[in-house]
């Protein structure tokens, strides 16, 4: 039984994949604790660079950076999440009707066309409009190419949850909405809150998209970041990057867990 | 289920609604991504201005800039301008090994994950996804980092004695491929393992039987089996290969110049030139677009689910 199914190598080569993906992250949280200004020689064990991070030369720009980033995905993600909530509830419980198909591909669409072509249409769009670039620019964009992601775990969660439910609700005469809000959407939740998380580290992570529209002086954490390793990487980076990686780790983290709790439910 | 269940009431409890549920995606995703991508098709007709911006006179010197040389004065023959399909054929070539390499790390790591005990299999998963959540620049930044050449990578290579000089990785088409396949990996995994996941291992068994050897078994009967799987992986990390900017710019150097980085150049300052950034973005698209259309047809073809 067991033999078919192992293959010679094949845990050695997922060992080697895991240490690939986790060795420069690692690396680099090390390097974060180190107490020399220089990032190739080690100078014992220190938290200098974190201190730096928030108090140093360079805290106020990353401050703001780090605000504007925070407030951008929140909103983002919040504004997605609705947009997606609703186009789930007629994508998969809305029977057929005329424009399906397109509205799918419409969805979708965020993810097909490359990132570097989203960001040049962007930037075209609001300049031929006129709309000045910077904070509301970033925003709108981000709302845009977050909703596919918000909408894929809502979709999943929604498909495994029976119509029956909300039937026995309509049958005691609880109109749509009365349905939807305290029967559906509560079952919904955990789908809800993956998107939601999905898409605030989708807009946390972006940089192409953003470094095209935010236009000058406006800076989110990756594209202040970007401009700091374009002169050489410094300690204080590799502060900020851990903490970045400990917040991407947080966040996974709790989006697994909501999605385990979910899953008897269905 | 080889047909859909049949509509019943409860599943289509929010019919009379759902076209007006879809208007603030229509909104949205048809005025902040259908509208500019047809002006930025527009765009990549016009003529460039100086200060970085377009006069609206209908030309196709952006496409022509892009396919066709006159020499430096513009009074010779016209002749093909290789330098732009260059960095296209680059781009496809190094998104393409990048692919490759990503296939043959993560097929096997997808196997074993889905060959593991049903409740160990979410952790390996879980493990394999975590760096995607990291924010993509970070993780290039930590790998430039990794690899650089007094970096820690060269510097324990060195200590050991494995090699006397650092080896020159930063600026290579290596390290562009090795950036690409790590921030892409886990898109090659997840598909292949839904696909394994799904395989039915009895088959394996009759072809042992039938004294296939190991090997034998995955070329002749896994492989077709899982095929879609593997199809899908390789075009997730394709598609987003061939457009990567960080990677080629970071690990990258002159030599490694890809489409990402030209487009994105068209867009900075006053050098800058919109329409043939435009064009360039539009024959990357319809590159993506006929990668995508075939991988549609081929899975209409032989998607007889």
């Amino acid at each position: 039984m067991k033999g078919v199914r192992h293959y010679p190598g094949f845990l050695a080569i997922t060992l080697g994949c895991l240490f690939i993906l986790y060795a420069p992250l690692a690396v680099v949280a090390v390097y974060s604790f180190n107490d020399s200004p220089s990032i190739t020689q080690w100078g014992g064990l220190s938290l200098r660079w974190y201190v730096d991070v928030f108090t140093g030369p360079e805290s106020a720009r990353f401050g703001q950076a780090a605000w504007n980033s925070l407030t951008i995905a929140f909103m983002a993600a919040t504004t997605a999440t609705a947009i997606a909530t609703a186009a789930a509830l007629a994508m998969i419980r809305g029977g057929p009707f005329r424009g399906k198909q397109a509205s799918f591909a419409l969805i979708n669409l965020p993810l097909m066309v490359p990132e570097i072509v989203i960001a040049v249409a962007t930037l075209i769009f609001f300049s031929t409009i006129g709309l000045t670039t910077g904070y509301l620019t970033i925003l709108l964009a981000h709302i845009t190419f977050c909703i596919p992601f918000a909408y894929l775990p809502l979709a999943a969660r929604l498909q495994g949850i029976e119509g029956t439910y909300e039937q026995a609700a309509r049958d005691l005469y609880a109109t749509r909405w009365q349905g939807f809000r305290l029967i559906l959407l509560p079952l919904m939740m955990p789908g809800l809150i993956s998107g939601w998380l999905l898409a605030f580290i989708i807009s946390l992570d972006d940089f192409i998209i953003t470094n095209f529209v935010k236009g000058a002086g406006m800076e989110t954490l990756p594209t202040a970041i970007f401009g700091s390793v374009k002169q050489g990487i410094k300690p204080n980076i590799m502060a900020i990057s851990t903490l970045m990686l400990l917040v991407s780790i947080a966040f996974v983290t709790l989006s697994y867990l909501v999605n385990r709790k979910g899953r008897p439910v269905a | 289920m080889t047909t859909p269940a049949p509509q019943s009431d409860t599943d289509a409890a929010y019919a009379p609604v759902a076209r007006r549920l879809l208007i603030p995606t229509w909104i949205t995703i048809g005025i902040l991504m259908v509208l500019p991508v047809a002006l930025m098709a527009i765009y990549s007709f016009l003529t460039k201005e100086f200060r970085g911006g377009v006069i609206w006179d209908f030309t196709l010197d952006a496409y022509d800039q892009f396919f066709i040389t006159r020499g430096l004065f513009g009074d010779e023959p016209a002749q093909i301008e290789w330098t732009y399909i260059t960095i296209f054929w680059r781009s496809i070539w190094q998104a393409g090994l990048a692919t490759i390499l990503c296939l043959a790390i993560g097929f096997p790591t997808a196997w074993f994950i889905a060959t593991r005990p049903a409740h160990t299999r979410g952790i390996w998963l879980f493990l394999i996804t975590i760096p995607y959540w990291v924010n993509l620049l970070i993780r290039t930044v930590s790998l430039k980092f990794l690899i650089r050449d007094n970096g820690p990578l060269n510097e324990s290579l060195m200590s050991i004695g494995l090699i006397t000089d650092p080896l020159p990785l930063v600026n290579t088409n290596l390290a562009v491929q090795l950036g690409l396949f790590y921030s892409y990996l886990p898109f090659m995994v997840l598909p292949i393992y839904a696909a394994v996941e799904r395989y039915n291992f009895t088959l394996s068994e009759a072809a042992a039987d039938l004294y296939a050897s190991r090997f034998a078994t995955l070329r002749e009967i896994v492989l077709p089996v899982v095929k879609p799987g593997i199809i899908a992986g390789c075009i997730l990390v394709f598609v987003p290969s061939l457009g990567a900017f960080l990677a080629p710019d970071l690990l990258g150097g002159a030599k490694t110049f890809m489409i990402g980085s030209l487009i994105d150049e068209q867009f900075k300052g006053s050098q800058g030139n919109w329409p043939f950034g435009a064009a360039a973005s539009m024959i990357l698209m319809t590159l993506v677009m006929i990668v995508l259309l075939l991988y549609a047809r081929a899975q209409t073809k032989g998607g007889a689910r």
